[in-house]
C-alpha cells in the first residue's frame, strides 16, 4: 500500500509543475508589457512592485522559478498563517492582486471559508442523500421508489444549478420568505438567534448544490449496487443463511462503495468549480466569486492563482480516489 | 448407505417456474427424489435441464421474483422447507445445507479476508465468538487440506488459486456441520488435475463427516467414480435414477442410454459430451403434457406426444420415467 501510495504521488509532482508551468506561461506569454495594462491609477511604487514580483528582465525560466516559490512556498504559509494564527509566514515577495493591491493569498483566505461552507455543505448532504436512496433503488428496484428516485434525479441532474437556484429564490424567497435571497457574509454567528439565521440563508444554495450532487451520486450508488446485487458472492452470502440485511449493507455495500467513494473524491474540485454559479446567484462570496470579479477586471495573478488552486485541487483529489481505491479493493493494494 | 433409513431430505411433486415478460418458464416440473443419511447422489443431465434451479428451490435461493415454486413438499428430517417461510430458510442455510457453487473464482467476496467469510455462518449459526469461530476455521481451513491455515485466515480470495478458492467454498458449506452438501459443479470451473483432488478431498471428508451429498455435473465419469445413485434430468423432470451400477448398467430411458454411448472409456480425458446428442433442448413453456424428449428420442412412438409418461419402478431403487420398454424393445 505504501509503495503504490508513493507510485501515484511520484506521478502527482510533475503533473501539478506542468500545470504550473502553463498558468504560468498563461500571463507571461501575453503580449507587451503586463504592467502595461495596468489601471493608471496604480502608484509608481505598486508599479514596481509589480515588475519586481513578476521578475521582468530575467530568463522566463528564472522568472518562472522565483513565481513558483512565491505560489508555492510563499502564499501558502502566509494563508496557513493567517487561517492559524501561528508564525509561519515566510518572508519575500508576494504575488499582489492587481485590483486590490493586497498579496493574493490574503484575499484567498478571507474567501474560501464561505465556499467551504456552501459547498462542502452542498456535497456532504448530497452524499448523506445519495447512498440511501441508490442502495433502496437498486435493491427495489423498478418499484416505485426506485421509478420516483430516477426521475428526481435525472431532473436534479440534467437542470442547472443556475436554474434551481432561481427557482427556489423565486419560491422560498420571494413568494413564501422562509429564506433570505443574498447570502450575508458579514454576519457572525455569536448566539442561538444568530445561529438560527445562518442557518436560514445557508439552507438554499446548499440545498441546491445538495439536489445536484445527490442526483449524481445516487445514480453511481444504484449502478454500483446493481452489478454487485448479480453477482457470484451474493448468493454465496445467502446460501450461509446471512440475514438479508447483512447481505445487503456488508457484502453488497462493501463493494459497491469501491467506485462511488473514487467518484465522490473525484467529484470534490469539480464541485468547487462548478459551484462558482451558484455562488453568483446567491452572493456567497466565496473563491468562485473572486475568480470572476477578477476575470472582469483582467486581475490575472489573481486568476492564475486561483486556477491553480483548482488544478492542484483536481491533482490533489485524483490522488486521494487513487489511494482510497487501494485503501478499500484488496485487489489493488496486494498487486 | 443403509437401505430403509430415514431420508435426510425427501422431495415430492417440485414444481419451479419463472414468470417472465416473455411468459412463464417451468423450469422443474414434478420432481421427486429422497436423499439417504450418509449417501451420495449424482445428478447429470444437459445444460437448461433444471439441475441448480431444483436444488436451489429446496432451500430458497432463487430470486423471487421471478422465481415461484409452486407446488411440492421439501422434508428435511421433519420440517418443510417450503412452509416455514424465509426466515426458517435462513435459519437452515449454511447450517443444515451446505451449498458449493460451480464459479470459485467469483463465488467469494473480493473485500473480506477468507477467515471472514469462513467465520461468518459459525458467528451466525452456531453463536460463536470471534475466538472460537476463528479457532473453528483454522481446523475447517486444515480439513479442506489449505496448508498455513492459521495464515491464510488473513489472505484475500484473489490471494488463492481456483482450487484453493474452491476448497475454501467447501470449508464454508462444511462449517456448521451440515446435514447435507449440495455441490453444483463444484469443478466444472477447474483443471483436470485440480478436478480430481476436490473429488478425492470430498470423497474423503464424506467419510469422515458422514453427511449426505448431492453432486450436480456434466460428468459422468465422476457419478461412476463416486455416487451411490444417479438422477438423470431432463427437460426439468427426472428421466430415470437408480442405484450408479444399475443404471450404468441397464439404462432405460433413451436419454440415458444415448447419454452412455457418448462416454466411450471412463478412464479418457472427458469433455462436455453430454451436449453431443442431436437435436434441441425442449421448450418450457408450459406444463408439459408429453413426453419432453420425443423430438429427439429415436424409439418415439404416438402416446409419447399425447401423455407425459410417469416415473415407474423397473428394478430394485431403479425407475425411469418412459412409455418405451428397454427390455422389449415395445410400447409398455
Ligand atoms: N433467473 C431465471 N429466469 C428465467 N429462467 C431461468 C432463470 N434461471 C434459470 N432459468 C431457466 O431454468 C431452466 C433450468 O435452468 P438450470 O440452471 O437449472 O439448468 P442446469 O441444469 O443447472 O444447467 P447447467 O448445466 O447449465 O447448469 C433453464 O431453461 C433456464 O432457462
Ligand atoms: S416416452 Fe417416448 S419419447 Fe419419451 S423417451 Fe420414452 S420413448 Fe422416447
Ligand atoms: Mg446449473
Amino acid at each position: 500500500m505504501f509503495t503504490y501510495t508513493l507510485r501515484r504521488l511520484a506521478f502527482a509532482v510533475p503533473t501539478v509543475l506542468v500545470i504550473s508551468l502553463i498558468v504560468f506561461l498563461m500571463l507571461d506569454m501575453a503580449p507587451g508589457d503586463p504592467t502595461g495594462s495596468l489601471p493608471l491609477t496604480i502608484p509608481l511604487e505598486v508599479r514596481e512592485q509589480i515588475r519586481q514580483a513578476l521578475g521582468l528582465g530575467d530568463p522566463v525560466l528564472v522568472r518562472y522559478f522565483k513565481w513558483l516559490h512565491m505560489m508555492v512556498i510563499i502564499e501558502p504559509s502566509h494563508m496557513l498563517a493567517n487561517a492559524t494564527g501561528w508564525n509561519i509566514a515566510i518572508e519575500g515577495p508576494r504575488i499582489l492582486s492587481w485590483q486590490t493591491r493586497s498579496p493574493v493569498g490574503d484575499i484567498i483566505v478571507q474567501r474560501i471559508p464561505q465556499t467551504l461552507w456552501v459547498v462542502g455543505l452542498g456535497y456532504l448532504f448530497g452524499i448523506l442523500i445519495a447512498v440511501p436512496i441508490g442502495v433502496i433503488s437498486a435493491y427495489k428496484q423498478y418499484s416505485w421508489f426506485d421509478q420516483t428516485g430516477t426521475f428526481i434525479s435525472m431532473v436534479g441532474f440534467s437542470v442547472p444549478t443556475f436554474f434551481t437556484g432561481v427557482v427556489f429564490i423565486l419560491i422560498f424567497s420571494v413568494w413564501l420568505g422562509w429564506f433570505p435571497s443574498m447570502y450575508d457574509t458579514t454576519h457572525r454567528v455569536r448566539d442561538w438567534d444568530s445561529f438560527l439565521f445562518q442557518v436560514r440563508q445557508i439552507a438554499m444554495p446548499v440545498a441546491v448544490l445538495a439536489l445536484f450532487n445527490a442526483s449524481q451520486i445516487s445514480r453511481f450508488m444504484r449502478a454500483s449496487m446493481l452489478d454487485n446485487l448479480n453477482q457470484d458472492y451474493v448468493r454465496t452470502a445467502r446460501a450461509k443463511g446471512l440475514m438479508e440485511r447483512t447481505v445487503l449493507l456488508v457484502h453488497v455495500l462493501r463493494n459497491s462503495m469501491i467506485p462511488v467513494v473514487t467518484v465522490i473524491a473525484i467529484g470534490i474540485p469539480t464541485v468547487f468549480t462548478g459551484a462558482i454559479i451558484t455562488e453568483q446567484i446567491f452572493r456567497v462570496n466565496g473563491l468562485g466569486d473572486a475568480l470572476i470579479r477578477a476575470i472582469y477586471v483582467s486581475d490575472w495573478p489573481m486568476v492564475q492563482t486561483i486556477t491553480f488552486i483548482f488544478a492542484i485541487l483536481i491533482v490533489l483529489f485524483n490522488l486521494i480516489a487513487d489511494v482510497l481505491y487501494g485503501i478499500l479493493d484488496p485487489r489493488i493494494r496486494y498487486e | 448407505m443403509p437401505d430403509g433409513a430415514l431420508p435426510v431430505l425427501d422431495v415430492r411433486n417440485l414444481k419451479t417456474v419463472f414468470r417472465t415478460r416473455a411468459g412463464e418458464i417451468h423450469a422443474v416440473n414434478s420432481v421427486s427424489f429422497q436423499l439417504r443419511p450418509g449417501e451420495l447422489l449424482g445428478v447429470v443431465g444437459e445444460s437448461g435441464s433444471g439441475k441448480s434451479v431444483t436444488m436451489m428451490s429446496l432451500i430458497g435461493l432463487l430470486p423471487s421474483p421471478p422465481a415461484e415454486v409452486r407446488d411440492g413438499n421439501v422434508m428435511l428430517g421433519d420440517k418443510d422447507l417450503l412452509k416455514i417461510g424465509e426466515d426458517g430458510l435462513r435459519a437452515i442455510r449454511g447450517r443444515d445445507v451446505g451449498f458449493v457453487f460451480q464459479d470459485p473464482m467469483t463465488s467469494l467476496n473480493p473485500v473480506f479476508t477468507v477467515g471472514f467469510q469462513i467465520m461468518e455462518p459459525l458467528r451466525r449459526h452456531m453463536g460463536m465468538d470471534k475466538a472460537r469461530a476463528r479457532k473453528r476455521a483454522v481446523e475447517l481451513l486444515e480439513l479442506v487440506g489449505i496448508p498455513d491455515a492459521e495464515r491464510r485466515l488473513k489472505d484475500f480470495p484473489h490471494q488463492f488459486s481456483g482450487g484453493m478458492r474452491q476448497r475454501v467454498m467447501i470449508a464454508i458449506a462444511l462449517a456448521c456441520d451440515p446435514k447435507v452438501l449440495i455441490a453444483d459443479e463444484p469443478t466444472t470451473a477447474l483443471d483436470v488435475t485440480i478436478q480430481a483432488q476436490i473429488i478425492e478431498l470430498v470423497k474423503g471428508l464424506r467419510e469422515k463427516l458422514g453427511m449426505a451429498i448431492i453432486w450436480i455435473t456434466h460428468d459422468l465419469g465422476v457419478i461412476a467414480g463416486i455416487a451411490d445413485r444417479v438422477m438423470v434430468m431432463y427437460g426439468g423432470q427426472v428421466a430415470e435414477h437408480g442405484p450408479v451400477r444399475e443404471v450404468f448398467a441397464n439404462p432405460a430411458h433413451p436419454y440415458t442410454r444415448a447419454l452412455l454411448k457418448t462416454v466411450p472409456k471412463l478412464r479418457e480425458p472427458r469433455a462436455d459430451k453430454l451436449r453431443v446428442i442431436e437435436g434441441q433442448p425442449p421448450m418450457l413453456g408450459a406444463h408439459p403434457t408429453a413426453c419432453p424428449f420425443r423430438a429427439r428420442c429415436e424409439h418415439a412412438f404416438e402416446r409419447c406426444a399425447r401423455e407425459n409418461p410417469p416415473r415407474r419402478e423397473i428394478g430394485a431403487g431403479h425407475d425411469v420415467a418412459c412409455w418405451w420398454d428397454h427390455r422389449t424393445g415395445e410400447p409398455v
